[in-house]
Protein backbone atom coordinates (compact mmCIF):
# COMPACT_ATOMS: atom_id res chain seq x y z
CA UNK A 1 0.00 0.00 0.00
CA UNK A 2 1.16 3.31 -0.62
CA UNK A 3 1.67 6.13 2.03
CA UNK A 4 1.96 9.94 1.81
CA UNK A 5 5.89 10.59 2.58
CA UNK A 6 5.94 14.23 1.36
CA UNK A 7 3.97 17.47 0.38
CA UNK A 8 5.80 19.04 -2.06
CA UNK A 9 5.22 22.28 -3.59
CA UNK A 10 3.93 20.81 -6.86
CA UNK A 11 2.56 17.18 -6.00
CA UNK A 12 2.45 14.54 -3.50
CA UNK A 13 4.51 12.14 -2.96
CA UNK A 14 3.76 8.31 -2.05
CA UNK A 15 5.90 5.67 -1.36
CA UNK A 16 4.76 2.20 -2.08
CA UNK A 17 5.82 -0.89 -4.01
CA UNK A 18 6.48 -2.44 -7.60
CA UNK A 19 7.30 -5.81 -8.05
CA UNK A 20 8.51 -6.50 -5.12
CA UNK A 21 10.32 -3.01 -5.25
CA UNK A 22 10.38 0.15 -3.28
CA UNK A 23 8.91 2.99 -5.70
CA UNK A 24 7.55 6.57 -5.48
CA UNK A 25 4.62 7.74 -7.11
CA UNK A 26 4.25 11.47 -7.83
CA UNK A 27 1.16 12.89 -8.12
CA UNK A 28 0.72 16.37 -9.79
CA UNK A 29 -3.00 17.16 -8.07
CA UNK A 30 -5.77 19.23 -9.03
CA UNK A 31 -4.86 22.90 -7.68
CA UNK A 32 -8.59 24.04 -6.95
CA UNK A 33 -7.13 27.79 -6.45
CA UNK A 34 -6.40 27.62 -10.76
CA UNK A 35 -8.51 27.99 -13.45
CA UNK A 36 -9.72 24.40 -14.55
CA UNK A 37 -8.04 24.28 -18.00
CA UNK A 38 -4.73 26.30 -16.83
CA UNK A 39 -4.70 23.84 -14.02
CA UNK A 40 -5.01 20.42 -16.46
CA UNK A 41 -2.30 21.98 -19.17
CA UNK A 42 0.33 22.80 -16.55
CA UNK A 43 -0.14 19.52 -14.86
CA UNK A 44 0.22 17.38 -17.73
CA UNK A 45 2.74 19.25 -19.90
CA UNK A 46 5.16 18.74 -16.59
CA UNK A 47 4.59 15.29 -16.09
CA UNK A 48 5.58 14.71 -19.59
CA UNK A 49 8.47 17.04 -18.88
CA UNK A 50 9.31 15.46 -15.95
CA UNK A 51 9.30 11.64 -17.54
CA UNK A 52 11.11 12.38 -20.70
CA UNK A 53 14.25 14.60 -19.37
CA UNK A 54 14.37 12.06 -16.44
CA UNK A 55 15.32 9.90 -18.97
CA UNK A 56 17.38 12.15 -20.81
CA UNK A 57 19.57 13.14 -18.29
CA UNK A 58 20.32 9.88 -17.38
CA UNK A 59 21.84 9.71 -21.28
CA UNK A 60 24.01 12.83 -20.35
CA UNK A 61 25.28 10.76 -17.59
CA UNK A 62 23.57 12.26 -14.46
CA UNK A 63 22.28 9.90 -12.32
CA UNK A 64 18.14 9.89 -11.46
CA UNK A 65 15.35 7.82 -10.47
CA UNK A 66 14.43 5.05 -13.22
CA UNK A 67 11.06 6.02 -14.40
CA UNK A 68 8.46 2.86 -14.55
CA UNK A 69 5.35 4.12 -15.57
CA UNK A 70 3.54 7.40 -16.34
CA UNK A 71 -0.22 8.71 -16.80
CA UNK A 72 -0.29 11.84 -18.14
CA UNK A 73 -3.85 12.96 -18.28
CA UNK A 74 -3.81 11.86 -13.86
CA UNK A 75 -0.34 13.61 -13.71
CA UNK A 76 1.18 10.61 -12.23
CA UNK A 77 4.76 9.08 -12.54
CA UNK A 78 6.01 6.02 -10.87
CA UNK A 79 9.73 5.89 -10.61
CA UNK A 80 12.66 4.19 -8.60
CA UNK A 81 12.94 5.32 -4.69
CA UNK A 82 15.89 6.58 -3.72
CA UNK A 83 16.94 6.00 -0.58
CA UNK A 84 18.92 8.86 0.36
CA UNK A 85 18.90 12.69 2.11
CA UNK A 86 17.88 15.94 0.31
CA UNK A 87 21.08 17.99 -0.46
CA UNK A 88 19.67 20.93 1.66
CA UNK A 89 19.85 18.77 5.28
CA UNK A 90 22.76 17.64 4.22
CA UNK A 91 23.82 21.60 4.27
CA UNK A 92 22.70 22.15 7.53
CA UNK A 93 23.96 19.19 8.97
CA UNK A 94 27.35 18.80 8.06
CA UNK A 95 30.89 21.15 8.04
CA UNK A 96 31.48 22.70 4.64
CA UNK A 97 34.80 21.22 3.80
CA UNK A 98 32.86 17.79 3.95
CA UNK A 99 31.25 18.63 1.31
CA UNK A 100 32.99 20.48 -0.82
CA UNK A 101 32.94 17.31 -3.15
CA UNK A 102 29.48 17.39 -3.41
CA UNK A 103 29.29 20.66 -4.36
CA UNK A 104 31.86 19.88 -7.21
CA UNK A 105 29.97 16.70 -8.34
CA UNK A 106 26.58 19.46 -8.33
CA UNK A 107 28.88 21.65 -10.56
CA UNK A 108 30.04 18.63 -12.76
CA UNK A 109 26.44 16.92 -13.06
CA UNK A 110 24.71 20.48 -13.74
CA UNK A 111 27.13 20.88 -16.58
CA UNK A 112 26.66 17.39 -18.04
CA UNK A 113 22.87 18.74 -18.46
CA UNK A 114 24.02 21.32 -19.77
CA UNK A 115 26.23 19.92 -22.74
CA UNK A 116 23.45 18.19 -23.94
CA UNK A 117 20.91 20.90 -23.79
CA UNK A 118 18.85 19.84 -20.77
CA UNK A 119 18.21 22.50 -18.42
CA UNK A 120 17.07 21.77 -15.10
CA UNK A 121 14.58 24.60 -14.56
CA UNK A 122 14.18 24.25 -10.80
CA UNK A 123 17.92 23.68 -9.71
CA UNK A 124 17.78 24.05 -5.38
CA UNK A 125 19.01 22.02 -2.85
CA UNK A 126 16.16 20.10 -2.29
CA UNK A 127 15.92 18.54 -5.45
CA UNK A 128 19.68 16.91 -5.22
CA UNK A 129 18.96 13.42 -3.27
CA UNK A 130 22.27 11.81 -1.70
CA UNK A 131 23.05 8.67 -0.91
CA UNK A 132 25.45 7.44 1.28
CA UNK A 133 26.93 10.59 1.36
CA UNK A 134 28.22 10.36 -2.04
CA UNK A 135 26.31 9.57 -4.75
CA UNK A 136 24.43 12.15 -6.08
CA UNK A 137 20.68 11.83 -7.97
CA UNK A 138 19.02 14.40 -9.47
CA UNK A 139 14.92 14.54 -9.20
CA UNK A 140 12.28 17.24 -10.31
CA UNK A 141 12.66 17.45 -13.46
CA UNK A 142 8.73 18.99 -14.45
CA UNK A 143 10.67 22.20 -15.41
CA UNK A 144 12.37 21.43 -17.53
CA UNK A 145 13.34 21.93 -21.32
CA UNK A 146 15.84 21.62 -24.05
CA UNK A 147 18.22 24.55 -24.70
CA UNK A 148 21.39 25.89 -25.79
CA UNK A 149 21.01 28.94 -25.23
CA UNK A 150 23.50 30.75 -22.99
CA UNK A 151 20.62 32.94 -21.37
CA UNK A 152 19.13 29.91 -20.29
CA UNK A 153 21.99 28.02 -18.53
CA UNK A 154 22.97 31.26 -16.94
CA UNK A 155 19.05 31.36 -15.19
CA UNK A 156 19.85 27.54 -14.19
CA UNK A 157 22.62 28.58 -12.11
CA UNK A 158 21.14 31.61 -11.30
CA UNK A 159 18.19 29.82 -9.28
CA UNK A 160 21.09 27.62 -7.86
CA UNK A 161 22.61 31.03 -6.77
CA UNK A 162 19.70 32.09 -5.33
CA UNK A 163 18.52 28.73 -2.85
CA UNK A 164 22.17 29.08 -1.83
CA UNK A 165 21.80 32.49 -0.93
CA UNK A 166 18.59 32.72 0.61
CA UNK A 167 18.34 29.37 2.86
CA UNK A 168 22.04 28.60 3.19
CA UNK A 169 23.46 32.05 3.50
CA UNK A 170 25.90 31.51 5.31
CA UNK A 171 27.83 28.55 3.11
CA UNK A 172 26.26 30.32 -0.20
CA UNK A 173 29.34 31.70 -1.20
CA UNK A 174 31.53 29.15 -1.07
CA UNK A 175 29.32 26.17 -2.06
CA UNK A 176 28.57 28.38 -5.61
CA UNK A 177 31.85 29.09 -6.65
CA UNK A 178 32.44 25.25 -5.63
CA UNK A 179 29.80 24.22 -7.67
CA UNK A 180 31.63 26.81 -10.75
CA UNK A 181 34.49 24.96 -10.53
CA UNK A 182 33.17 21.99 -10.80
CA UNK A 183 31.02 23.05 -13.45
CA UNK A 184 34.07 24.33 -15.81
CA UNK A 185 35.95 20.68 -15.40
CA UNK A 186 33.34 19.90 -17.41
CA UNK A 187 32.42 22.79 -19.79
CA UNK A 188 35.65 24.94 -19.55
CA UNK A 189 36.91 28.20 -18.16
CA UNK A 190 35.83 30.42 -20.88
CA UNK A 191 32.73 28.94 -20.78
CA UNK A 192 32.53 29.39 -17.11
CA UNK A 193 33.42 32.92 -17.62
CA UNK A 194 30.49 34.01 -19.73
CA UNK A 195 27.97 32.30 -17.55
CA UNK A 196 28.87 34.08 -14.83
CA UNK A 197 28.40 37.19 -16.92
CA UNK A 198 25.79 36.53 -17.90
CA UNK A 199 24.06 35.74 -14.42
CA UNK A 200 25.43 39.19 -12.85
CA UNK A 201 23.06 40.70 -16.03
CA UNK A 202 20.27 38.73 -14.96
CA UNK A 203 19.84 39.54 -11.67
CA UNK A 204 20.48 43.18 -12.51
CA UNK A 205 16.98 42.84 -14.61
CA UNK A 206 13.64 43.31 -12.89
CA UNK A 207 15.34 45.13 -10.13
CA UNK A 208 13.56 48.53 -9.63
CA UNK A 209 13.34 49.86 -13.19
CA UNK A 210 10.06 51.75 -13.15
CA UNK A 211 10.88 53.28 -16.58
CA UNK A 212 7.99 52.89 -18.81
CA UNK B 1 7.50 56.76 23.89
CA UNK B 2 9.52 58.06 20.60
CA UNK B 3 7.90 59.56 17.94
CA UNK B 4 8.99 59.31 14.05
CA UNK B 5 8.34 61.47 11.11
CA UNK B 6 8.39 59.83 7.61
CA UNK B 7 8.70 60.85 4.20
CA UNK B 8 7.44 58.25 1.30
CA UNK B 9 8.81 59.72 -2.09
CA UNK B 10 9.65 56.65 -4.37
CA UNK B 11 7.69 56.94 -7.05
CA UNK B 12 4.28 58.23 -7.42
CA UNK B 13 3.10 59.16 -4.07
CA UNK B 14 4.40 61.67 -1.77
CA UNK B 15 3.50 61.38 1.96
CA UNK B 16 4.59 62.03 4.96
CA UNK B 17 3.25 60.35 8.57
CA UNK B 18 4.01 60.36 12.26
CA UNK B 19 4.14 57.10 13.93
CA UNK B 20 4.67 56.21 18.05
CA UNK B 21 5.74 53.41 19.50
CA UNK B 22 3.98 51.52 22.36
CA UNK B 23 6.42 49.02 24.60
CA UNK B 24 9.59 49.73 22.74
CA UNK B 25 8.99 49.59 19.56
CA UNK B 26 7.00 45.73 19.35
CA UNK B 27 3.58 47.86 18.79
CA UNK B 28 3.04 51.05 16.98
CA UNK B 29 0.43 53.76 16.58
CA UNK B 30 0.20 55.56 13.47
CA UNK B 31 -0.71 59.15 14.45
CA UNK B 32 -1.09 60.58 10.87
CA UNK B 33 -0.65 59.37 7.48
CA UNK B 34 -0.85 61.89 4.63
CA UNK B 35 -0.49 60.89 1.25
CA UNK B 36 -0.90 62.32 -2.30
CA UNK B 37 -0.31 60.54 -5.36
CA UNK B 38 0.49 62.06 -8.89
CA UNK B 39 -1.57 60.25 -11.53
CA UNK B 40 -0.43 60.32 -15.08
CA UNK B 41 -2.59 61.59 -18.50
CA UNK B 42 -4.73 58.18 -19.40
CA UNK B 43 -2.70 56.29 -21.41
CA UNK B 44 0.86 57.07 -20.48
CA UNK B 45 3.12 56.05 -17.46
CA UNK B 46 4.46 58.04 -14.54
CA UNK B 47 7.23 60.50 -16.01
CA UNK B 48 9.73 60.98 -13.00
CA UNK B 49 10.99 64.32 -14.01
CA UNK B 50 6.30 65.38 -13.77
CA UNK B 51 6.21 63.01 -10.56
CA UNK B 52 9.06 64.42 -8.95
CA UNK B 53 7.37 68.24 -9.76
CA UNK B 54 4.26 67.04 -8.12
CA UNK B 55 6.30 66.11 -5.21
CA UNK B 56 7.72 69.41 -4.76
CA UNK B 57 4.61 71.47 -5.10
CA UNK B 58 2.56 69.76 -2.71
CA UNK B 59 5.82 68.50 0.11
CA UNK B 60 4.92 71.99 2.44
CA UNK B 61 1.03 71.01 2.60
CA UNK B 62 1.32 67.33 3.29
CA UNK B 63 4.24 67.86 6.07
CA UNK B 64 2.46 70.24 7.56
CA UNK B 65 -1.40 68.18 7.07
CA UNK B 66 0.70 65.36 8.92
CA UNK B 67 1.78 67.51 12.08
CA UNK B 68 -1.29 68.80 12.28
CA UNK B 69 -3.50 65.42 11.87
CA UNK B 70 -1.16 64.06 14.93
CA UNK B 71 -1.30 66.96 16.59
CA UNK B 72 2.26 67.49 17.10
CA UNK B 73 4.66 70.05 16.82
CA UNK B 74 8.45 69.04 14.29
CA UNK B 75 10.52 69.51 17.65
CA UNK B 76 8.86 66.60 19.60
CA UNK B 77 9.97 64.16 17.18
CA UNK B 78 12.76 62.16 17.74
CA UNK B 79 13.47 61.22 14.46
CA UNK B 80 13.23 62.56 10.39
CA UNK B 81 13.32 59.17 8.38
CA UNK B 82 12.27 59.09 4.42
CA UNK B 83 12.71 56.58 1.89
CA UNK B 84 16.25 56.50 0.45
CA UNK B 85 15.21 53.82 -2.19
CA UNK B 86 14.74 51.60 -4.28
CA UNK B 87 13.15 54.25 -6.59
CA UNK B 88 13.31 57.08 -9.34
CA UNK B 89 15.44 59.26 -8.73
CA UNK B 90 14.28 62.25 -9.23
CA UNK B 91 11.29 60.95 -7.33
CA UNK B 92 13.87 60.02 -4.16
CA UNK B 93 15.73 63.52 -4.12
CA UNK B 94 12.32 65.44 -2.93
CA UNK B 95 11.80 63.10 -0.50
CA UNK B 96 15.96 63.37 0.73
CA UNK B 97 16.14 66.94 0.12
CA UNK B 98 12.72 68.37 2.44
CA UNK B 99 13.94 65.23 5.03
CA UNK B 100 17.61 66.96 5.37
CA UNK B 101 16.60 70.52 5.78
CA UNK B 102 14.12 69.26 9.19
CA UNK B 103 16.42 67.64 10.57
CA UNK B 104 19.04 70.16 9.84
CA UNK B 105 16.68 72.79 11.11
CA UNK B 106 15.28 70.73 14.36
CA UNK B 107 18.06 68.88 14.77
CA UNK B 108 16.95 65.46 15.06
CA UNK B 109 18.62 62.51 13.53
CA UNK B 110 18.26 61.43 9.98
CA UNK B 111 17.13 58.04 9.46
CA UNK B 112 17.07 56.34 5.92
CA UNK B 113 14.73 53.60 5.00
CA UNK B 114 14.45 50.95 2.67
CA UNK B 115 11.11 51.27 0.64
CA UNK B 116 10.74 47.72 0.70
CA UNK B 117 11.53 46.76 4.10
CA UNK B 118 8.92 49.50 5.01
CA UNK B 119 6.35 47.94 3.31
CA UNK B 120 7.32 44.66 5.01
CA UNK B 121 8.22 45.98 8.53
CA UNK B 122 4.53 47.52 8.76
CA UNK B 123 2.59 44.89 7.56
CA UNK B 124 3.86 42.89 10.09
CA UNK B 125 3.34 45.20 12.93
CA UNK B 126 -0.36 45.61 11.26
CA UNK B 127 -0.66 41.83 10.73
CA UNK B 128 1.18 40.85 13.96
CA UNK B 129 2.95 38.33 11.85
CA UNK B 130 5.80 36.16 13.63
CA UNK B 131 8.28 34.79 11.43
CA UNK B 132 6.39 34.79 7.91
CA UNK B 133 7.30 34.35 3.94
CA UNK B 134 6.35 37.41 2.39
CA UNK B 135 5.15 37.66 -0.84
CA UNK B 136 5.79 41.79 -1.82
CA UNK B 137 4.00 42.73 -5.34
CA UNK B 138 3.70 46.28 -5.95
CA UNK B 139 5.04 48.40 -8.73
CA UNK B 140 8.24 48.63 -7.85
CA UNK B 141 8.70 44.88 -6.26
CA UNK B 142 7.55 41.19 -6.95
CA UNK B 143 9.60 38.81 -4.67
CA UNK B 144 9.43 35.97 -1.79
CA UNK B 145 11.34 37.06 1.12
CA UNK B 146 12.23 35.51 4.63
CA UNK B 147 14.06 36.66 7.51
CA UNK B 148 17.22 34.47 8.04
CA UNK B 149 21.06 35.78 10.08
CA UNK B 150 20.58 39.46 10.02
CA UNK B 151 18.85 39.98 6.62
CA UNK B 152 15.68 39.94 4.28
CA UNK B 153 16.48 36.95 2.45
CA UNK B 154 14.99 36.84 -1.20
CA UNK B 155 14.32 33.15 -2.17
CA UNK B 156 12.34 34.08 -5.44
CA UNK B 157 11.78 37.03 -7.73
CA UNK B 158 11.05 38.46 -11.59
CA UNK B 159 13.11 38.09 -13.70
CA UNK B 160 11.91 40.89 -16.14
CA UNK B 161 8.90 42.74 -15.08
CA UNK B 162 7.14 43.31 -11.90
CA UNK B 163 3.04 41.72 -11.64
CA UNK B 164 2.54 46.30 -11.11
CA UNK B 165 4.34 46.77 -14.38
CA UNK B 166 2.68 44.06 -16.00
CA UNK B 167 -0.73 45.51 -15.00
CA UNK B 168 -0.44 49.09 -15.41
CA UNK B 169 1.34 48.44 -18.41
CA UNK B 170 -1.81 46.47 -20.11
CA UNK B 171 -3.86 48.35 -18.51
CA UNK B 172 -2.22 51.57 -20.59
CA UNK B 173 -2.93 50.06 -23.73
CA UNK B 174 -6.27 49.90 -22.95
CA UNK B 175 -6.28 53.15 -22.32
CA UNK B 176 -7.01 53.23 -18.47
CA UNK B 177 -4.82 55.81 -16.04
CA UNK B 178 -2.22 54.36 -14.02
CA UNK B 179 -2.67 52.47 -11.62
CA UNK B 180 -4.88 50.80 -13.35
CA UNK B 181 -5.08 47.59 -11.02
CA UNK B 182 -8.20 48.12 -9.34
CA UNK B 183 -10.24 48.51 -12.71
CA UNK B 184 -8.64 45.50 -14.15
CA UNK B 185 -9.69 43.90 -11.19
CA UNK B 186 -13.58 45.11 -11.61
CA UNK B 187 -13.36 43.91 -15.20
CA UNK B 188 -11.71 40.69 -14.58
CA UNK B 189 -14.85 40.05 -12.10
CA UNK B 190 -16.99 39.96 -15.40
CA UNK B 191 -15.95 37.42 -17.33
CA UNK B 192 -15.12 33.26 -16.51
CA UNK B 193 -14.10 33.68 -20.37
CA UNK B 194 -10.37 31.60 -20.26
CA UNK B 195 -8.11 32.86 -23.12
CA UNK B 196 -4.30 31.05 -22.75
CA UNK B 197 -1.30 33.29 -22.24
CA UNK B 198 2.27 32.24 -21.28
CA UNK B 199 2.64 31.06 -18.14
CA UNK B 200 6.20 31.01 -17.16
CA UNK B 201 7.58 30.06 -13.42
CA UNK B 202 11.32 29.40 -13.35
CA UNK B 203 12.42 27.71 -10.07
CA UNK B 204 11.42 30.74 -7.71
CA UNK B 205 11.53 33.03 -10.29
CA UNK B 206 8.45 34.72 -12.56
CA UNK B 207 8.38 36.29 -15.76
CA UNK B 208 5.63 38.40 -17.16
CA UNK B 209 7.17 39.98 -20.35
CA UNK B 210 5.20 37.09 -22.19
CA UNK B 211 2.10 37.96 -21.08
CA UNK B 212 2.45 41.23 -21.29
CA UNK B 213 3.23 40.84 -25.25
CA UNK B 214 0.35 38.17 -25.57
CA UNK B 215 -1.93 40.48 -24.36
CA UNK B 216 -1.57 43.53 -25.41
CA UNK B 217 -1.29 42.07 -29.49
CA UNK B 218 -5.18 40.12 -28.84
CA UNK B 219 -6.24 43.20 -27.73
CA UNK B 220 -5.02 44.84 -30.56
CA UNK B 221 -6.55 42.14 -32.71
CA UNK B 222 -10.10 42.62 -31.25
CA UNK B 223 -10.46 39.98 -28.88
CA UNK B 224 -12.81 41.44 -25.29
CA UNK B 225 -11.29 43.37 -22.60
CA UNK B 226 -12.99 41.79 -20.13
CA UNK B 227 -12.01 38.51 -20.76
CA UNK B 228 -7.82 39.59 -21.36
CA UNK B 229 -8.10 40.99 -17.70
CA UNK B 230 -9.76 37.64 -16.36
CA UNK B 231 -6.99 35.50 -18.49
CA UNK B 232 -4.52 37.80 -17.72
CA UNK B 233 -5.21 37.81 -13.81
CA UNK B 234 -5.69 34.20 -13.59
CA UNK B 235 -2.32 33.57 -15.42
CA UNK B 236 -0.25 36.16 -13.09
CA UNK B 237 -1.46 35.34 -10.19
CA UNK B 238 -1.23 31.64 -10.34
CA UNK B 239 2.28 32.00 -11.35
CA UNK B 240 2.80 34.31 -8.00
CA UNK B 241 0.75 31.24 -5.98
CA UNK B 242 2.89 28.48 -7.37
CA UNK B 243 6.59 30.23 -6.72
CA UNK B 244 4.93 31.51 -3.03
CA UNK B 245 3.88 27.94 -2.51
CA UNK B 246 7.44 26.39 -3.17
CA UNK B 247 8.78 28.69 -0.87
CA UNK B 248 6.24 27.88 1.36
CA UNK B 249 7.30 24.06 1.03
CA UNK B 250 10.97 24.91 0.81
CA UNK B 251 11.53 26.65 4.10
CA UNK B 252 8.66 25.13 5.97
CA UNK B 253 7.74 28.16 7.25
CA UNK B 254 4.11 28.34 9.26
CA UNK B 255 2.63 32.06 8.49
CA UNK B 256 2.05 33.76 4.60
CA UNK B 257 2.18 37.48 4.50
CA UNK B 258 1.19 39.12 1.43
CA UNK B 259 1.95 43.44 0.85
CA UNK B 260 2.16 46.16 -1.82
CA UNK B 261 0.51 47.73 -3.69
CA UNK B 262 -1.11 44.45 -5.71
CA UNK B 263 -1.77 42.93 -2.03
CA UNK B 264 -5.57 44.74 -2.37
CA UNK B 265 -6.89 42.61 -4.84
CA UNK B 266 -9.21 40.19 -3.82
CA UNK B 267 -8.80 37.17 -6.77
CA UNK B 268 -4.71 36.85 -5.38
CA UNK B 269 -5.67 37.19 -1.97
CA UNK B 270 -8.01 33.93 -2.50
CA UNK B 271 -5.46 31.58 -4.80
CA UNK B 272 -2.79 32.79 -1.87
CA UNK B 273 -5.00 31.89 0.93
CA UNK B 274 -5.46 28.42 -0.47
CA UNK B 275 -2.03 27.92 -1.12
CA UNK B 276 -1.54 28.51 3.14
CA UNK B 277 -4.18 26.56 4.30
CA UNK B 278 -3.02 23.70 1.70
CA UNK B 279 -0.07 24.04 3.96
CA UNK B 280 -1.43 24.02 6.81
CA UNK B 281 0.10 27.79 7.35
CA UNK B 282 -1.35 30.85 8.37
CA UNK B 283 -2.47 33.90 5.76
CA UNK B 284 -2.29 37.45 6.48
CA UNK B 285 -2.57 40.68 4.52
CA UNK B 286 -1.72 43.84 4.94
CA UNK B 287 -5.03 46.20 5.72
CA UNK B 288 -6.27 47.72 2.61
CA UNK B 289 -5.62 51.70 3.49
CA UNK B 290 -1.72 50.46 3.81
CA UNK B 291 -1.22 48.47 0.99
CA UNK B 292 0.40 50.97 -1.18
CA UNK B 293 2.98 53.34 -0.80
CA UNK B 294 3.03 55.45 1.79
CA UNK B 295 4.62 57.79 4.48
CA UNK B 296 3.75 55.10 7.74
CA UNK B 297 5.61 52.72 6.38
CA UNK B 298 8.74 54.64 6.26
CA UNK B 299 8.15 56.44 9.87
CA UNK B 300 7.40 52.78 11.08
CA UNK B 301 10.83 51.23 9.97
CA UNK B 302 12.60 54.49 10.92
CA UNK B 303 11.61 54.17 14.33
CA UNK B 304 12.80 50.79 14.45
CA UNK B 305 16.25 51.39 13.08
CA UNK B 306 16.33 54.88 15.41
CA UNK B 307 15.50 52.65 17.83
CA UNK B 308 18.54 50.49 16.79
CA UNK B 309 20.47 53.61 16.63
CA UNK B 310 21.03 53.65 12.98
CA UNK B 311 21.28 57.27 11.45
CA UNK B 312 23.10 58.45 8.54
CA UNK B 313 25.28 62.21 8.71
CA UNK B 314 22.83 65.18 6.08
CA UNK B 315 26.43 65.35 4.43
CA UNK B 316 26.32 61.44 3.63
CA UNK B 317 22.79 61.02 3.17
CA UNK B 318 22.59 59.57 -0.83
CA UNK B 319 19.88 58.41 -2.13
CA UNK B 320 20.06 54.29 -3.98
CA UNK B 321 17.93 54.41 -6.60
CA UNK B 322 18.36 50.62 -7.13
CA UNK B 323 19.02 49.32 -3.12
CA UNK B 324 18.27 46.00 -2.70
CA UNK B 325 16.72 44.69 0.43
CA UNK B 326 18.61 41.51 1.21
CA UNK B 327 21.93 44.56 1.43
CA UNK B 328 20.41 45.87 4.18
CA UNK B 329 21.89 44.86 7.49
CA UNK B 330 18.41 44.70 10.03
CA UNK B 331 20.05 45.41 13.10
CA UNK B 332 16.47 45.40 14.76
CA UNK B 333 15.41 42.14 14.36
CA UNK B 334 16.59 38.58 15.27
N1 LIG C 1 12.53 9.06 -6.43
C1 LIG C 1 12.51 9.51 -5.17
N2 LIG C 1 13.05 8.80 -4.17
C2 LIG C 1 13.05 9.24 -2.90
N3 LIG C 1 12.50 10.39 -2.52
C3 LIG C 1 11.93 11.17 -3.45
C4 LIG C 1 11.90 10.77 -4.82
N4 LIG C 1 11.26 11.72 -5.52
C5 LIG C 1 10.90 12.69 -4.63
N5 LIG C 1 11.30 12.38 -3.37
C6 LIG C 1 11.10 13.20 -2.15
O1 LIG C 1 9.97 14.03 -2.27
C7 LIG C 1 10.34 15.42 -2.28
C8 LIG C 1 9.49 16.19 -3.29
O2 LIG C 1 9.66 15.63 -4.59
P1 LIG C 1 9.69 16.52 -5.92
O3 LIG C 1 10.73 17.57 -5.77
O4 LIG C 1 9.78 15.62 -7.10
O5 LIG C 1 8.21 17.12 -5.86
P2 LIG C 1 7.69 18.62 -6.01
O6 LIG C 1 6.30 18.68 -5.56
O7 LIG C 1 8.01 19.07 -7.36
O8 LIG C 1 8.59 19.31 -4.92
P3 LIG C 1 9.09 20.82 -4.78
O9 LIG C 1 8.50 21.26 -3.48
O10 LIG C 1 10.59 20.66 -4.69
O11 LIG C 1 8.65 21.58 -5.96
C9 LIG C 1 11.82 15.40 -2.61
O12 LIG C 1 12.50 16.54 -2.10
C10 LIG C 1 12.27 14.12 -1.94
O13 LIG C 1 12.46 14.32 -0.57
Amino acid sequence: MERLIRKGAEADIYLGELFGRKAILKIRKPKPYRQPDLDSGIRKRRTLHEASFLVDARKAGVSTPLVYFIDPDKAEIVMQYIKGKRLKEIISDSKQSDIDTLYSEVGRSIAKLHKDSIIHGDLTTSNFLVIKNDVLVFIDFGLAFSSQRLEDKAVDLHLMKEALTSAHSKVADKAFSKILEGYSEVAGVKMVKDLVKKVREIERRGRYTRVE
Amino acid sequence: MKKVFGIESTAHTFSCSLVSSIDGGVHGQILSDVRSIYTPPPGSGIHPREASRHHVEVAPKIVEQSLTQAGMAMDEVDAVSFSAGPGLGPCLRVGATVARSLALYYKKPLVPVNHAIGHIELAIMLTGAKDPIILLVSGGHTLITAFSFGRWRVFGETLDLTIGQLIDQFGREAGFSSPSGPKIEELAERSSNFIPLPYTVKGNDTSFSGILTSAKKLLQNGKDLESLCFSLQEIAFAMLAEVTERALAFTEKREVLLTGGVAANRRLQEMLSEVSKRHGAGFLVVPKEYSGDCGAQIAWTGLLAHLADISVEVEKSFVKQSWRLDRVDVKWRD
